[in-house]
């Protein structure tokens, strides 16, 4: 038994040590941005490659912020816009989640199973007949592109309802032999039940709203307008002989990311796994 | 809250209650759909049969709504002649085919192993997750300047330790592809490894405990009892990639830009060429609904083994 033991710790610590060197292969491309961005356009590409430049420089960073628009503005957009459609998206997919799990009504199943069925149809699909839509409704080129779009999804929709069934529903029998209608049954019994729903969807549906750039590709032509991806995307194709201002402007705009992430990884987790398992 | 809790009673009292009763519920239900069911009506179902609609028509979205020329079946025709079409589709098939497998069997082993034979868990889990929450803007970005053929890292790297012609990764039409795939499994093990994880969670532990007193080892463990367990996870993750690669565009966009030739062109991209820097809406439609082909064909898939299942 002794044996089998240490033969178990050995295994451990070799796998371990194994791992630990994956993960650093997995990283090499942050850490290589990370050092770019803080050195001289001239050593860039030194070989050996100089993981921690002996005089770190600024300059880098100082041309993101100074850059024909300033980085900050895609921080305040993204902000915007992603906070606005994962609110949108709570709220419009709790409601009408709680309808499809705890009332009965006409046409229920159908309806939900339109809603299913066309989860089937991707993103990409329906960006060029909302780009035309938008073109047609003035909203092309405006943050309502990215907002209203995202503030309706069916996937939260679907995720919610999962969670609320599982929800027992002798609560909400008692609470509706006490008086209580479904908005109240909704407010004091599922929303404070399902919360760590809500936050694996929020935390989920922020990092993927975040990150999107397909959307803002197609719906914005303003440069001001664009969230972080794009606005990266404009700052490479404006700096693209710059390495070192292109690896910065990239560290910039995938600290607040990183930040969230660390913060929330549970949940972040959770949504996945939720958005993976129970589908 | 009186209206409801004279209803809720009324259930008990008779069928002219009882109707009333279910017309209320109906009335609450469709008051709580409302908002979802007009964003989602107004941004996805129009939509759709909008895309329907103008797969069917010639139209240049410059000339305005008059512009509009139906054209019946001619663009779905038109695939078929189109070479620049047939090699994005083809490409789109390639990266799918081959990022699939090796990113969902890299992380399948990689889970396994951060399940439990590690110190650490949580910190090495983190070096893969990092690269699927970064925007692919970003990622792209740096992997371009790591791949540069002349001077950049990879190719220093690979020189150095003898390999006299490194290949050219994005800039050569043999290797373009390729490159883009390596940055796709890179970017995807996240998502996966934390998928394989979630299953392995839902797995009896008590399984291995029985199998360590019949003395299996690790390997027999792992083919006996966490492949077979796992089988579920791994379809719905072989499904669940495969859509996902289909819809690949981000990196292609930043890093190729489908070159050189159109050796890396895929099928998004190719769409939005089409519709947003050609202006040929209907075409660029037409060709949406191949994509959506082949979405759609994988998602039956899930789905019916999934109500199997059940």
């Amino acid at each position: 038994m002794m044996g089998y033991m240490r033969k178990k710790l050995i295994s451990k610590i070799v796998l371990t040590i194994l791992m630990v060197a994956l993960s650093i292969t997995m990283l090499i491309p942050f850490a290589w941005m990370l050092s770019a961005s803080f050195k001289p356009e001239n050593q860039i590409f030194d070989v050996p490659v100089s993981w921690f430049p002996k005089t770190p420089i600024f300059k880098n960073y100082v041309a993101v912020w100074n850059s024909t628009v300033p980085f900050y503005i895609f921080f305040l957009n993204s902000i915007k816009v992603s906070t606005l459609c994962v609110i949108g998206e709570v709220v419009t997919s709790a409601l009408a989640a709680y309808a499809f799990a705890k009332i009965e009504f006409r046409a229920k199943e159908f309806i939900f199973w339109v809603y299913v069925a066309t989860l089937v149809f991707p993103l990409q699909m329906m960006l060029i007949p909302r780009f035309v839509l938008f073109r047609l409704t003035h909203l092309y080129n405006t943050h309502w592109a990215l907002i209203l779009p995202g503030m309706f999804t069916a996937f939260g929709t679907f995720m919610l309802r999962q969670f609320f069934q599982t929800i027992p529903d002798e609560l909400s029998q008692a609470a509706k032999i006490d008086g209580a209608h479904h908005f109240m049954i909704f407010r004091k019994i599922i929303i404070p039940l399902a919360l760590p729903a809500f936050s694996a969807l929020i935390i989920f549906q922020f990092v993927t709203s975040w990150n999107d750039y397909v959307s803002p590709l197609v719906y914005l032509r303003s440069e001001s307008l664009a969230t972080i991806p794009l606005g990266l995307k404009f700052f490479q194709d404006e700096n693209s002989v710059s390495y070192g201002a292109v690896m910065a402007a990239s560290v910039c705009s995938l600290i607040p990311i990183f930040a969230v992430f660390l913060a929330f990884q549970r949940q972040f987790v959770a949504g996945i796994a939720m958005s993976g398992i129970k589908q | 809250m009186r209206l409801n809790s004279a209803a809720a009673v009324a259930a008990r009292k008779g069928p002219r209650r009882a109707t009333h009763l279910r017309r209320y519920e109906n009335l609450t239900a469709f008051a709580f759909l409302a908002l979802n069911f007009i964003g989602y009506l107004l941004f996805k179902l129009i939509p759709i049969l909008l895309a329907l609609i103008l797969s069917f028509t010639k139209w240049n979205f410059v000339s305005g709504i008059s512009g509009v020329k139906l054209i019946g079946l001619e663009n779905y025709a038109r695939l078929f002649s189109d070479p620049v079409f047939i090699t994005s589709f083809i490409n789109t098939i390639v990266y799918a085919i081959a990022l699939v497998p090796v990113s969902i069997f890299l992380a399948l082993v990689l889970g396994v192993v951060l399940n439990e034979y590690v110190f650490g868990k949580g910190l090495l889990r983190l070096a893969f997750y990092l690269p699927y929450i970064s925007s692919m803007v970003a990622v792209s970005i740096v992997w371009m300047v790591l791949f540069i053929p002349a001077y950049g890292p990879i190719n220093t790297f690979l020189t150095n330790i003898g390999i006299s012609h490194p290949p050219r990764w994005l800039n050569g039409s043999n290797s373009s592809l390729i490159s883009i795939i390596i940055v796709g499994v890179w970017q995807s093990l996240g998502y996966n490894i934390i998928i394989v994880l979630a299953g392995l969670q839902g797995i009896d532990r008590s399984l291995y405990e029985s199998a360590e007193i019949d003395g299996a080892n690790v390997i027999r463990k792992f083919f006996s009892i966490t492949i077979p367990s796992l089988s579920n996870t791994m379809f719905f993750l072989v499904m669940i990639s495969f859509i996902r690669s289909f819809q690949v565009f981000t990196s292609v966009q930043v890093m190729t830009q489908g070159g050189p030739g159109n050796s890396s062109s895929v099928l998004v991209y190719y769409i939005y060429i089409t519709a947003f820097e050609q202006s040929d809406i209907g075409y660029a439609s037409a060709m949406s609904w191949v994509l959506f082909l082949l979405v759609f064909i994988f998602a039956i898939v899930r789905n019916a083994t999934r109500s199997n299942q059940n």
